[in-house]
C-alpha cells in the first residue's frame, strides 16, 4: 500500500511540475500568437478561448502520458520476470469518483465557458441569422458619421465578394474597408450557391446562403490590412475567393467611403443597382421585370437568366 | 506461399495501383492542361491580346457551350482556349470581339468597368454588314439591366479587373447572332468591339479571369458548364517575368 502512495505522490508531483510549465508555457509565450490574432474584439475573444482551453486541455493530456511513461519506465518486467503475471486489478471507487468528477467539472466548464464567450462578444463573431440573439451595442444611423455603428453587406457570389455601405447611399465596392475602434455589423448574404465569408484576422465567420440575412459583428482594434475568403466550396474558383481588406482610422473610412459615393453617382452605377436589401432575389430586376427568362430580346441564342430555382443539370 | 512469392505479389500489387492513379491522372489532368497557353509579347512596350467570345463552340461534345477564344499572335489563328501569358510590369491592352447576345448580370455592380487604365473602355458596335454603328464611345458603365448590351465580362479579380463586354446591338442581332464559333466578322452578323488597358502586375504569377454573368446554359443558376470549365468562360492569365 505504502510503495502505491509513493507511486502516486511521485506522479502527482511530476504531474504538477509538468502541467504548470505547460500551461504557463501556453498562456505567456504560445496565446500571444494563437489564430486569429488579436485585431478585433471579437478575434480576441477567440484567441483567449483557444488558450484558456488549451491551459485546461495540456494538464490532462500530460496527466495521461504521464502515466503511460511512468508505467512503462517502472512498472516494466525486469529480465527473468517475463513469465511472471502482473498484480491482479481491483476496482476503486475513490478513482472512479474522483475520474468521473474531474471530467464532469472540466465539461461543465467548457459548456458555462462557451456559453459565457458566445454572449459577451455578440456571438464571437460568428453569423448570428438574421434575428441575433446577442446583439452588439452600438448607435444605429441611416449616415455614418465616426462614432456611429457601421453597417456592412457582404454579398458572395461565384467567385468574389463585394461589399455594400447603406449608410452611404448604398454604395457597392470589390474591396473592404472598415474603420477602427467601430463596431461594425455584417449583414452577409449570397446571389447564388451558398458561400462562407471569413474574415480571418477579423474573427468574423458567416454563411453567405442565397435569400437569406446572416448577421455577425465585430470591432476591429487596431489598423491593418486583413484577409477575407471564402470558407465554403462553391465552384472551380472557390480557393481563389479571397481578397484583402484593410482597417483604417474614421477619418480615412470617412474620406474612402465618401469618394466610392461620389464616384458611383457620377459614373451612374449607384442608380443602376438595386435599392439597398438585406437579401436580394436575382430573378427581379425591377428595370426589365420579373421573369426574366421570358423576356425576348434579352437573351442570346443559348442563354438566358437563370433563376434560382432552375432544376437543369446536365 | 513462399516469402520471394509473397514479396513478388505485394510488390506487382503495388505496381498496378500506382500504374492506375498514373494513368487517372494524366487521363485527366493531363486533358486539362492539354490546353494551348498563348504568349503575348510586348511590342513598344505594349502587349496585344485579342479575345472573341461566341455563343456556342462547336465543340461536339458540348456544342450550345458560350465561349471565349483568343488569338495566336503569330498565326492570327483563333485557338480555343482561355490561358495565356503577359509580361510583368507591361501595358496589356486587350481587344475582345463580342458576338453572343446579351444576359443580364446577376450582379448589376459589375456593368461598372474597373481596373483599367482610366477606368473606361473604348466600345464599337457593327451591323451584320461589317459596317459601324455610329461612332466607337468612352463608357465606364455599361448597364446590363438597362437594356440588350452585356453578353459576358473579363474579370481578373486578383488584380482588381472588372470589365463588362459589350452584347452586339440587340436590333441588329435579333436572331441573327454567330452560329458556331470562331467567328469572324464577314460572317454576316452582328458584333461589337471593345478594348481597353490594364498594366500586368509587376511580379510573375497566375491570375484566374473569368465571366460574372450567368451565362452557362443549361446548369443551376446559369453558374455551371462553360463558366466552370478552363477554355469555356475560365480561363488563367500567367505573368512571366519581363
Amino acid at each position: 500500500m505504502s510503495e502505491n502512495t509513493n507511486h502516486w505522490r511521485r506522479m502527482l508531483g511530476i504531474w504538477l511540475v509538468l502541467a504548470l510549465a505547460a500551461d504557463l508555457l501556453i498562456w505567456l509565450a504560445w496565446k500571444p500568437h494563437l489564430p486569429p490574432g488579436d485585431m478585433t474584439d471579437s478575434a480576441r475573444h477567440q484567441q483567449f478561448d483557444i488558450a484558456v482551453l488549451a491551459v485546461t486541455a495540456a494538464p490532462v493530456v500530460i496527466a495521461v502520458l504521464l502515466y503511460f511513461v511512468y508505467s512503462i519506465v517502472v512498472f516494466r518486467a525486469k529480465p527473468g520476470e517475463e513469465d511472471q503475471d502482473g498484480e491482479p486489478i481491483y476496482g476503486n471507487t475513490k478513482v472512479q469518483a474522483a475520474w468521473i468528477i474531474t471530467t464532469t467539472v472540466i465539461v461543465m466548464f467548457a459548456f458555462g465557458f462557451g456559453t459565457v464567450e458566445l454572449i459577451g462578444p455578440a456571438g464571437a463573431g460568428a453569423g448570428e441569422g438574421p434575428n441575433p440573439i446577442w446583439k452588439l451595442a452600438g448607435k444605429q444611423t441611416s449616415t455614418w458619421q465616426p462614432g456611429d455603428m457601421l453597417q456592412v453587406q457582404a454579398i458572395g457570389q461565384q467567385w468574389a465578394w463585394t461589399f455594400r455601405y447603406p449608410q452611404f447611399g448604398g454604395i457597392e465596392s470589390s474591396t473592404m474597408i472598415i474603420p477602427v475602434d467601430t463596431p461594425v455589423t455584417f449583414h452577409v448574404t449570397s446571389l447564388d450557391v451558398i458561400h462562407s465569408f471569413w474574415a480571418y484576422q477579423l474573427g468574423v465567420k458567416a454563411d453567405a446562403n442565397p435569400q437569406v440575412d446572416n448577421v455577425a459583428y465585430t470591432t476591429a482594434k487596431q489598423l491593418g490590412s486583413f484577409r477575407l475568403q471564402c470558407n465554403e466550396l462553391c465552384g472551380i474558383w472557390h480557393g481563389a475567393m479571397y481578397d484583402y481588406g484593410k482597417v483604417v482610422s474614421a477619418g480615412d473610412f470617412q474620406a474612402w467611403a465618401g469618394g466610392v459615393q461620389s464616384k458611383e453617382q457620377g459614373n451612374g452605377i449607384l442608380a443602376a443597382l438595386p435599392p439597398y436589401s438585406l437579401t436580394y432575389d436575382p430573378t427581379t430586376i425591377s428595370q426589365l421585370g420579373k421573369n426574366l427568362q421570358t423576356v425576348i430580346g434579352l437573351t442570346g441564342s443559348s442563354g438566358y437568366f437563370y433563376p434560382p430555382t432552375d432544376p437543369v443539370q446536365p | 506461399m513462399s516469402v520471394p512469392a509473397r514479396v513478388a505479389a505485394l510488390l506487382a500489387a503495388v505496381a498496378a495501383a500506382v500504374a492506375g492513379i498514373v494513368f487517372v491522372s494524366v487521363y485527366y489532368i493531363g486533358d486539362a492542361s492539354s490546353l494551348p497557353v498563348i504568349h503575348y509579347a510586348a511590342t513598344n512596350g505594349v502587349v496585344n491580346v485579342v479575345l472573341q467570345e461566341d455563343p456556342k463552340s462547336g465543340e461536339a461534345t458540348v456544342p450550345d457551350w458560350v465561349t471565349y477564344y483568343a488569338q495566336d499572335p503569330g498565326t492570327q489563328k483563333w485557338l480555343h482556349t482561355t490561358l495565356f501569358s503577359v509580361p510583368a510590369n507591361t501595358k496589356v491592352k486587350v481587344t475582345i470581339y463580342g458576338y453572343d447576345g446579351c444576359t443580364p448580370l446577376r450582379n448589376n455592380f459589375y456593368s461598372q468597368v474597373l481596373g483599367t487604365d482610366g477606368g473606361t473602355v473604348g466600345v464599337r458596335q457593327y451591323d451584320k454588314n461589317n459596317k459601324p454603328i455610329g461612332g466607337a464611345q468612352t463608357v465606364s458603365v455599361i448597364n446590363s439591366w438597362a437594356d440588350c448590351n452585356v453578353a459576358h465580362t473579363f474579370a481578373i479579380p486578383g488584380i482588381g479587373l472588372y470589365v463588362p463586354v459589350a452584347s452586339p446591338n440587340a436590333d441588329n442581332s435579333k436572331n441573327n447572332l454567330c452560329a458556331t464559333g470562331p467567328c469572324t466578322p464577314d460572317m454576316g452578323v452582328a458584333y461589337s468591339v471593345e478594348t481597353f488597358s490594364f498594366t500586368s502586375p509587376s511580379k510573375p504569377g497566375v491570375f484566374r479571369w473569368q465571366c460574372l454573368v450567368p451565362c452557362g446554359g443549361g446548369y443551376v443558376d446559369g453558374n455551371s458548364g462553360p463558366m466552370q470549365t478552363l477554355g469555356w468562360m475560365a480561363g488563367e492569365m500567367t505573368v512571366l517575368a519581363s
